[in-house]
């Protein structure tokens, strides 16, 4: 019931908004995006690392990472794979997350749907969720089931047994959700096309979900291959939260999953986006929109690929230039000249190749979106040409660093960050040192990714129009204006119905 | 894996005795020297301060033709107060990395503060400020008022508010429930300082106040808290008549045309509200019905075995002068029709069989067991303290929660189901362009 306060971390909103297209089920968690765990990986003040996870590998490759947390004795039990939508042969885009869909389905002993009924029934919650880089799968769980779903875990990744019986009424559930998360949204369908123009070689460039014309062509033969391919003990990784330690899961580790074969995995083999100079802009216009919008996609480094060393720089760049209501550009835009009701920014490293540093504008009622860009790419100027002073690039760096004590009052969110860092090639020793990197960087190096990021001409820009012709934006229909109906309700519905249950 | 798995399916059916987490959690009932009272529970392990507080009466509150009052206080709270104006405060939440905010539901405007121990300090005065002497600047409530019309424009254009807010115009015709809570574009114009400071002293008071906190904190240092931040709050507040109302459905289906991809559908009825004896046997039968996400009847027959839906969900919904019982989902439209059908049809089911005995097993396994999975953070546990003291559940509720839910018989369910569950009262609206329906009536929703 908040938005209209900025929100810091955009970036990750965005890419999540367009990218995991997971979760089996709607009430999903927050999957974590590909990119930007900025507020989750942040760190203490005054500490050395974050999480202080425990580490090993499994004699047949599979990493484990284990973050003990005993508040309660409860835990969070995933399994990352190190595959994703950018991982899928051309033609059959949304292949990983249907396999996602399919991993709940029947296997060598568990009949189709009994898994996620088997950890209700035992009183815990399970999901999973699919990104460009990774697929990864989770239960929450008493600290007592945590063998239960292990042993269940390790089931699917060596004995799924698919059919068409169960395929076929699961292919129609994943376009429904197409059309749930993408298209019934004028806003989530310039986001999509938006992404496709900034990438246009590179499989990030593909929704995850998939183009509609390609996943009514899965079948049950393209998900067996996908799966053949990518889910090994060697291409996973295991990481328990909560109230464990490695002591205590080594030895169910080693008996559950250390009982499967490694087998050779292939390569991220990835095209290589190409270096382009010239503009791009995706404009939608929709009866729908009542709310005109602007965003602007930056190719950008990540920790794993492109121009690397600006990768930490970069997040401070964004926490200064639109992390929040103390930001440039929602000091520039929305308090002093008025134009904007809403101006931030975000940034994601983590990714297996480049990330997305995106800016985000929404105009005030009469505002056009013309004069509210040039307004950004006047601040943008200024940004370039008198540069950061050295107490705003402190205060940044304090608040990020702060953000991590704040990550560590979470079961879950340990484990998200973790995972994705390891699933997409990066360490947990880089996550810890994540605060000391943040509080290395300097003004230098943060003009210096500025320059970088900010000088380039081949970004792309998404703009959101009402349809030509309709109703100013705001104006009331005519004859239809005061009866019309009220939502009084908190919540939304799905998450009304799972939090009766939950809180009370 | 085969031995291995035989053993699993076989836990799977065996009910579930946990160690009843939630009671690891002592629950302290902190009274200040100023006759504050707060929840606690203590927990060092980090060195973090979670505080979650509610005033009853929100947006029912609001006055007529000035919907979105209590909303659009909740914006301006922390957008200048005492000293500081809006920057200034903003600058030194964001310095101090604290969280601080406000928000209104139907019955209820609540704050919540989270901050590191170290700077405790700083998050308690500009809560207090924020509590006792909001300034409502003209260009910060100028500025939240564009703010919040930009999202009643987004609301607009959004099929799922739409269909909430049709739904609740028509379930609640003369009620405040039928109203918005952020207002209309019209609603919030009309709103003036004056309107603003009259909410916050009207409302904002003692008596009308509970407060959950969860973390680095003694009692004693918690007390001298409360008295500094909400001592200065006036005891009472204003009278507030709002009067018991129910839903108005009656088995209608209405349809807001829209251009969407899917038909997307609210269903709903009475329902029955929280402090209602029969709450546990009327949750574990919604559970079984469309509760339950992959457990669930609902999720079985529409999406698992036809693939009409990504989701499909029933729930209960209690508020403080009313209760519904409901349903959503979308589909193709085409496949509107079949969908509803569906969802009638399980409801008709449910209210004459109720449940089967093991249904009811695996409900309470569920609603007991994955109870503690929330207390993973301080928030959410201080949130946990909250909601308990607004029901009125009783400080020994996390301890006997599970024996309630236990206690309930499958003839109970059945007989709340019989009671509650009234497939001809079920109202359905459904936005977008949906196809097989019968009788329905196609409405107009405007901003």
């Amino acid at each position: 019931m908040r938005p209209v306060k900025p929100i810091p971390t955009l970036a990750a909103l965005m890419f999540l908004a367009a990218a995991p297209a997971g979760a089996q089920a709607p009430p999903s968690p927050a999957p974590a995006p590909p990119g930007q765990p900025a507020p989750a990986q942040a760190s203490a003040t005054a500490q050395q690392g974050v999480f202080f996870p425990e580490i090993f590998t499994l004699q047949n490759g599979m990493q484990v990472v284990v973050v003990t947390n005993r508040r309660v004795p409860v835990v969070t039990h995933m399994v990352w794979y190190r595959t994703g939508a950018a991982d899928e042969p051309r033609g059959r885009s949304g292949i990983a997350h249907f396999l996602e869909h399919l991993m709940f389905k029947a296997t060598d002993e568990l009949a189709a749907g009994e898994f996620s009924r088997i950890v209700a029934r035992n009183g815990g919650r399970d999901n999973a969720f699919t990104s460009w880089d990774y697929t990864a799968y989770f239960q929450n769980v008493a600290r007592d089931r945590l063998e239960l779903v292990m042993k269940m875990e390790a089931d699917r990744m060596a004995d799924l047994r698919l059919t068409d019986e169960v395929v076929l009424p699961e292919r129609e559930v994943i376009i429904e959700e197409r059309r749930q998360r993408t298209e019934n949204s004028p806003s989530d369908k310039l986001s999509e096309q938006l992404q496709a123009a900034l990438f246009v070689h590179h499989p990030y460039g593909t929704p995850v979900i998939g183009w509609e014309s390609e996943m009514r062509k899965l079948d049950r033969e393209a998900a067996e291959a996908f799966y053949r391919t990518w889910y090994a003990p060697n291409n996973a990784i295991l990481v328990v939260a909560g109230d464990v330690d490695a002591a205590e899961l080594k030895p169910l580790a080693e008996r559950y999953y250390g009982a499967i074969p490694a087998r050779p995995v292939p390569a991220r083999v990835r095209v290589e986006e190409p270096v382009l100079t010239a503009e791009r802009r995706v404009i939608l216009r929709d009866a729908e929109v009542r709310q005109p919008s602007l965003r602007r996609l930056y190719q950008a480094p990540s920790y794993r690929a492109g121009a690397k060393e600006h990768a930490y720089a970069l997040q401070v760049l964004s926490e200064i230039l639109g992390g929040g209501a103390t930001s440039r550009l929602h000091r520039a835009l929305v308090l002093d000249q008025r134009l904007a009701v809403g101006a931030g920014s975000g940034y994601s490293p983590t990714a297996v190749d480049l990330g997305i540093f995106g800016l985000y504008l929404t105009p005030v009622p009469a505002v056009d979106l013309d004069r509210l860009e040039a307004a950004m790419d006047a601040e943008i100027a200024k940004l370039l040409k008198e540069g950061v002073t050295a107490e705003e690039v402190e205060t940044a760096k304090l608040r990020m660093q702060r953000e991590a004590i704040f990550a560590r009052d979470s079961l879950q969110g340990p484990a998200q960050t973790l995972g994705a860092a390891l699933a997409t090639g990066g360490t947990a020793e880089e996550v810890e040192q994540w605060p000391a990197r943040i509080g290395a960087v300097t003004p230098d190096q943060v003009m210096a990714a500025a320059r970088f990021l900010l000088t380039q001409t081949g970004f792309a820009t998404g703009i959101l129009l009402p349809a030509e012709g309709s109703a100013v934006a705001g104006a009331p229909r005519p004859g239809t204006a005061a009866s019309a109906g009220g939502a009084a309700s908190p919540a939304a519905p799905s998450a009304a119905g799972a939090a009766q249950g939950a809180v009370r | 894996m085969r031995s291995v798995l035989r053993t699993v399916a076989a836990a799977g059916a065996l009910l579930l005795a946990l160690l009843a987490p939630a009671s690891a959690f002592e629950v302290e009932r902190v009274i200040s020297p100023g006759g504050i009272e707060a929840w606690l529970i203590r927990d060092q392990k980090i060195p973090i301060l979670s505080v979650q507080f509610a005033f009853e009466g929100g947006a029912v509150a609001d006055p007529k033709g000035k919907e979105g009052l209590a909303n659009l206080v909740s914006t301006l709270l922390d957008e200048g107060a005492g000293p500081l104006d809006s920057q200034e405060f903003q600058r030194r939440i964001a310095d101090a990395g604290i969280t601080l905010g406000f928000s209104a539901s139907s019955d209820a405007f609540f704050g919540n503060l989270k901050t590191l121990v170290e700077t405790e300090d700083e998050a308690v005065e500009l809560l207090r400020l924020a509590l006792t002497a909001p300034r409502f600047d003209a260009e910060a409530v100028e500025r939240m008022k564009q703010a919040v019309g930009s999202q009643i424009r987004r609301d607009q254009g959004d099929p799922d508010t739409i269909v909430r807010q049709a739904f609740y115009a028509h379930a609640f015709p003369d009620s405040p429930y039928g109203r918005r809570a952020r207002g209309t574009l019209e609603s919030v114009a009309a709103i003036g300082a004056e309107d603003l400071r009259g909410f916050v002293r009207d409302r904002l008071a003692k008596a009308n106040l509970k407060i959950g906190v969860t973390g680095d904190i003694t009692p004693e240092r918690l007390g001298g808290l409360l008295d500094r931040v909400f001592g200065g709050l006036p005891a009472q507040a204003a009278p507030l008549e709002i009067g018991e109302v129910v839903p108005s459905t009656a088995g209608e289906t209405l349809v807001v045309e829209r251009p969407t991809a899917q038909s997307i559908v609210l269903m709903g009825q009475p329902g029955l509200k929280r402090r209602d004896p029969d709450w546990f046997a009327a949750s574990l039968m919604n559970y079984v019905l469309g509760g339950g996400s992959f457990s669930s009847r609902l999720m079985n027959e529409i999406r698992e075995k036809r693939g009409l839906t990504y989701g499909v969900y029933s729930y209960l919904l209690p508020f403080e002068n009313t209760a519904l019982m409901m349903a959503s989902g979308s589909t193709a439209n085409p496949n509107a029709g079949a969908m509803i059908g569906l969802l009638r049809e399980e409801w008709r089911r449910m209210a004459e069989q109720g449940p089967t005995q093991e249904e009811l097993d695996d409900a309470k396994t569920y609603l007991t067991g994955s109870f503690p999975l929330q207390f993973t953070g301080t928030d959410r546990i201080a949130e946990v303290l909250l909601q308990v003291q607004r029901d009125d559940l009783g400080i020994d509720y996390l301890d006997r929660r599970d024996a309630l839910i236990q206690a309930v018989t499958l003839d109970d369910v059945r007989r709340v189901a019989r009671e509650l569950l009234q497939p001809g009262k079920l109202m359905t609206v459904v936005v977008g362009r949906p196809e097989g329906l019968q009788g329905a009536t196609v409405i107009q929703h405007g901003s």
